[in-house]
């Protein structure tokens, strides 16, 4: 029972212990975003691989997620004779849960472990230890660019993913069901306001510091050749994937 | 100069820094032999502050290092080269790019400025004309040659070389010692480099130091320490599986 304790403890120590990493490396990125940024070629690379090469997997995942939530709501609400809410429903999850919280999850399973693979091979392969004796900061050189670019661009991708979320539901409730495109619409709009949609983005600013600063420690903190590598990107998926959802949780709370 | 005072360091339990003490006077190359895994790298990277010992003090030209904040370090840093063990160059990088990286980032020269310099230091080191490939393209030998081309564009004063004829066949061995010879003497750079190739060690020391068990047990110049009477450099040196070194790993 002793043992169990201590153990759970311990455990519980290096979770707190991690958790100060990772707090310090976000007030890092922070600092050099604002006192010290990067050249713009650099945050431009980042962008690329972020932004455009992760677009067809979140067009792909808000389409599917919009049209199987009509395909689901509608079969329940048709029962009692209420087809045109599924407009509300595809539109308020869409904006304010499934699209932000889809999103970046597939990001994390795309960028996070490309983040983490990427720098942990730096790592175990002593390339950061370089920059250090090339008197660079990593975490200037290396993270805040993903940092930047991560911020910037994860709403967007967010925001093509409800978008196409919606058109997905709309084809199929609409198109498909036959439900009325007015009141499809008009139900939708009047249920989904603005502050739906902000506070959506607002967790996304929050997811897309989540996937880039876990990875990131992640990659940092590889250890032992390409077997450690391996770990570090599933831990950094998980991990992201994981914190996204418990994030989601408490900011519903705080933002509903 | 470099001194290091009585420096512990421990891993998970284990320790691999017993109180080590060393002195790497300006303009000399220092030698430091050692088996495999008995923290020569370790020693390495507390001299240019990667790792912090437990205790001890490590004094680069009398201010130590292990009591400075991150960017005093990071100043300091600019007086060392560092030559890794696998070269460590960035792969996502070409050559060029790759030993212009100091100029790049700490210096306002211009685009062609650093070009220029590039290929100086390339053909110093016998590497012209590869300036545009990737570091995967390198066989070893030349990966080292443009680590250390990488290593000497920042200006060092020190430069450290992490087992420089390793894994390299005894040819481009024997150019890389007249490299670090061609450092010391033409740039007049101290040097410290951790090997356990005697030839190599011999032919570019000036003094030798021979770690073992987290110290350092005897420190002379090449001819001294190929007459040592001390057991552990005796068979160290000689190569033999029998003596007084205790054989745990590997
Ligand atoms: N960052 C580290 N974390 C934990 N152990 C380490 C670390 N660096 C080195 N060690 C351990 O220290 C010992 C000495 O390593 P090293 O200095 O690389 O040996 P070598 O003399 O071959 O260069 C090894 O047992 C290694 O496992
Ligand atoms: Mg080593």
């Amino acid at each position: 029972m002793m043992q169990f304790f201590v153990q759970f403890w311990d455990k519980f120590c290096f979770w707190l212990w991690r958790l100060g990493g990772l707090s310090r490396m976000l007030a890092q990125a922070l600092k050099y975003t604002v006192v010290n940024p990067p050249r713009r070629s650099t945050i431009l690379k980042q962008m690329f691989e972020i932004g455009v090469m992760s677009l067809p997997v979140v067009l792909i995942t808000g389409a599917f997620t919009g049209m199987v939530l009509a395909v689901q709501s509608y079969y329940q609400f048709h029962k009692i004779t209420m087809d045109t809410a599924v407009g509300i429903i595809v539109g308020l999850s869409m904006t304010n849960e499934l699209g932000p919280v889809l999103t970046a999850v597939m990001i994390a399973g795309r960028v996070g472990a490309a983040m983490a693979a990427e720098l942990g091979t730096m790592k175990v392969t002593e390339q950061i230890d370089a920059l250090h004796a090339l008197g660079v900061d990593p975490v200037q050189y290396l993270i805040v660019p993903r940092f930047i670019a991560s911020v910037a661009l994860v709403p967007i991708l967010t925001v093509f993913s409800i978008f196409v979320g919606i058109v997905g539901g709309y084809i199929i409730g609409v198109e498909l069901k036959g439900i009325n495109a007015t009141f499809f619409l008009k139900n939708m709009l009047d249920y989904t306001r603005p502050a739906d949609l902000f506070s959506g983005l607002i967790k996304t600013v929050v997811f897309a510091v989540i996937v880039c600063i876990v990875s990131c420690y992640e990659g940092f903190h590889a250890e032992g050749g390409a077997e450690g590598v391996g770990k570090a990107t599933t831990e950094a998926v998980v991990s992201s994937a994981i914190t996204i959802l418990i994030a989601d949780f408490f900011l519903s709370i705080v933002l509903l | 100069m470099i001194e290091i005072q009585d420096v512990y360091k421990t891993f998970n339990g284990v320790p691999v820094l017993k109180g080590l003490n060393l002195t790497i006077r300006d303009g000399e190359t220092m030698v430091i032999i050692g088996r495999s895994g008995c923290g020569k790298s370790v020693l390495l990277k507390h001299m240019i502050g990667l790792l912090k010992p437990d205790a001890g003090r490590i004094l680069v030209d009398g201010v130590d290092i292990a009591a400075l904040g991150p960017r005093e370090l990071m100043e300091i840093r600019k007086k060392f080269g560092m030559l890794f063990q696998g070269a460590a160059l960035f792969d996502s990088m070409t050559v060029a790019e790759n030993v212009g990286f100091a100029l790049y980032e700490h210096t306002r020269m211009t685009d062609q400025e650093i070009r220029e310099r590039v290929t100086l230091y390339l053909s110093m080191v016998g590497m012209e004309g590869i300036e545009d490939k990737k570091p995967a393209e390198l066989s070893g030998g030349m990966r080292k040659r443009v680590g250390l081309a990488r290593a000497i564009a920042i200006g060092p004063q020190i430069i450290l070389y992490d087992e420089p004829t390793t894994g390299i066949d005894p040819i481009m061995g024997d150019i890389i010692n007249d490299l670090i010879l061609k450092m010391r003497d033409t740039l007049s750079v101290s040097g410290c480099a951790v090997t356990h190739d005697m030839t190599s060690a011999y032919k570019i020391a000036d003094r030798i130091a021979m770690m073992y068990d987290g110290r350092i047990v005897q420190i002379g110049s090449p001819d001294e320490i190929k007459n040592s009477t001390n057991p552990i450099v005796r068979q160290f040196i000689s190569g033999s599986s029998k003596g007084p070194i205790k054989i745990l790993d590997d």
